[in-house]
């Protein structure tokens, strides 16, 4: 017995330090590699910043010049998904929490078929986009059918999220609201969505991030003409396909190519830091700090 | 075996009215003239396929407080939630038999159940404040079912936080979060909540079980003011919290498959002498 209690102090000894080398080595690795990405985004673009790049139209296929209609098209893009997909995605997430019952028929086949939409591949979705957006409804290539392309894609994303925060509100509540006769609106309007509006709100920003970043959806749906873009229905080029195009397509693009992706980059640090302040910090506070 | 008070037994001659109320506070209906207010016949409840309450008959009487004591499990909260229909939100839940309240039929299938629930509030075991100030908590509620002006709103606001002992405690601090208080403040906010839709009649789920001593003993003198104001039915498994605030007692007991009522009578009966050996038996202590 006493052996045995030896031997199991003396694994401790040798396995204790070599999970802590690899937990800490792998954290390290991860963290490596994003700072290796961003330190080479800087090194080559970093010196091209500037207010001119962010603001000016691109000359030359891109090789000089900035980046100002891009950007346009990038916001446009991205409202278009956003205001199409957070009405759709969050009436379908209160669909499967608050209207049907747990492990209804329905509910399931809506979410498998949100698990097989979230695993296509985005080129998918850019012909799909394509084929139905551009050619069907008639949109051609234009910001309408790249946005409505996108909102197709995060939708799963939104609503998944979406769900789970408002499962994770505790029935309590729920009880609590229709016991005092409130309908479910009104528990949904000033009870429900609030108490998971920290998890709609990551939720959304993980979605525009996605968005932003995505490249093939956009490539045949909302074109990538560089001119400003005068309405929706114009061609407009996200950033994600123009650093695509400058890297792949032009020669001598490439120092471009730097600078916007590192815009792009910290356009996502942005998004993404804005999620997580909001999340930890402002909609908890609101609801449980006195 | 159920048994059931019929409307004036507790006038029975030989026995002294006074006597019957249990507990320091006499206030509320003489309760040896008792109206009932909500009369349960065959009353059944299941989940799925599941029965939790079995043919159930009971008269409820305005202005009372009656106790439903009795073990874990045998269909005293399916009973309280079919008296305020929230058995509605359960999937799978079938509710049989009648309820009147005040004699209408509140299982009927067109009932507007919003209407039942603002006259028939309910306390539940955990206290679930919403998670909103002070003030919106109460104002939320009365605001949907139409209450707009501002003077109203903060008459009902005040009545009800005095009601429940909580105004002086929080009447600085409307509008810091309800979750930020106490666990005591908070059940007593929730009674608060209720009571400002003006129910007649209160349904509570063992509010004192989630709470400590202190805060439990608040709370249960609160319950105790709410006589004759309010038709209380308490689930609780203090019986001593029976005993010194109810008026009436339910003892319901866990059958082959499914709860059921075993005896029902005034609670001083219930206690003191009760007419089934179950009931003697777990009130005294010996089983349950």
């Amino acid at each position: 017995m006493f052996e045995a209690g030896r031997f199991a102090m003396v694994r401790g000894r040798v396995l204790e330090p070599l999970m802590t080398l690899a937990v800490w080595g792998s954290a390290l690795l991860v963290a490596g590699a994003f700072l290796w990405l961003v330190g080479d985004l800087l090194w080559h673009g970093a010196e091209r910043l500037s207010w001119a790049f962010l603001s000016s139209s691109p000359l030359n296929a891109g090789r000089t010049g900035g980046i100002g209609p891009i950007l346009v098209s990038t916001l446009l893009i991205l409202g278009v998904a956003v205001a199409a997909a957070v009405p759709l995605g969050l009436a379908t997430a209160v669909l499967l929490t608050e209207f049907l019952r747990p492990r209804s028929r329905f509910g399931r086949l809506v979410g498998l078929s949100l698990d097989v939409l979230a695993g296509v591949p985005s080129i998918v979705f850019g012909l799909f986009g394509n084929a139905f957006f551009s050619v069907f409804l008639g949109l051609g290539f234009s910001i309408l059918s790249g946005g409505l392309t996108l909102a197709c894609m995060v939708l799963p994303i939104l609503i998944r999220t979406a769900e789970a925060s408002l499962r994770a509100v505790p029935d309590d509540w729920r009880l609590g609201s229709a016991a005092l006769g409130l309908s479910r609106t009104a528990a949904l309007r000033h009870i429900l969505l609030p108490a998971a509006s920290s998890g709609l709100v990551a939720g959304l920003l993980l979605g525009v991030g996605r968005a932003m970043a995505e490249t093939a959806a956009l490539i045949f749906t909302s074109g990538y003409v560089d001119r400003m873009p005068s309405s929706l229905f114009d061609s407009g080029r996200a950033l994600s396909v123009h650093i695509y195009d400058l890297s792949m397509n032009v020669a001598g693009g490439d120092g471009n190519a730097y600078a916007s992706a590192l815009v792009l980059i910290g356009l996502l640090i942005l998004i993404n830091g804005t999620a997580l302040y909001l999340a930890e910090h402002w909609l908890n506070r609101r609801i449980i700090a006195p | 075996m159920t048994q059931t008070l019929d409307r004036h037994s507790g006038c029975s001659p030989s026995i002294d009215a006074g006597t019957y109320t249990v507990g320091p506070l006499q206030s509320g209906p003489p309760c040896c003239v008792p109206e009932p207010l909500i009369r349960v016949t065959n009353l059944s409840v299941s989940y799925g396929d599941h029965p939790a309450l079995k043919d159930v008959t009971l008269d409820i009487y305005k202005g009372c407080i009656t106790a439903l004591i009795g073990p874990s499990g045998c269909g005293k909260t399916s009973f309280l939630s079919a008296l305020n229909r929230l058995t509605d939100m359960i999937p799978g839940c079938r509710v049989e038999g009648g309820i009147r309240i005040g004699g209408q039929d509140i299982l009927a299938p067109r009932l507007d159940v919003s209407a039942l629930r603002r006259e028939v509030g309910m306390i539940f075991q955990k206290p679930n404040p919403f998670p909103l100030p002070i003030r919106r908590n109460i104002e939320m509620p009365l605001r949907e079912h139409g209450m707009k002006k501002r003077a109203d709103l903060d008459e009902t606001l005040e009545r009800v936080l005095t009601d429940v002992g909580l105004w002086a405690e929080v009447k600085d601090r409307l509008d810091k979060p309800a979750l930020a208080l106490s666990g005591g403040q908070q059940q007593r906010l929730c009674i608060a909540r209720a009571l400002a839709l003006a129910p007649s009649v209160l349904l509570m789920d063992e509010p004192c079980s989630a709470l400590d001593p202190i805060a439990s003993g608040i709370v249960e003198d609160m319950i105790a003011q709410l006589r004759g104001r309010y038709t209380v039915v308490i689930v609780t498994h203090n019986l001593a919290q029976a005993k010194r605030i109810a008026n009436y007692a339910a003892f319901f007991w866990l059958r082959e498959r499914g709860g059921t009522l075993v005896e029902f009578g005034h609670c001083r009966q219930i206690f003191e002498a009760p007419a089934h050996d179950l009931t003697a038996a777990y009130v005294s202590g010996m089983r349950g």
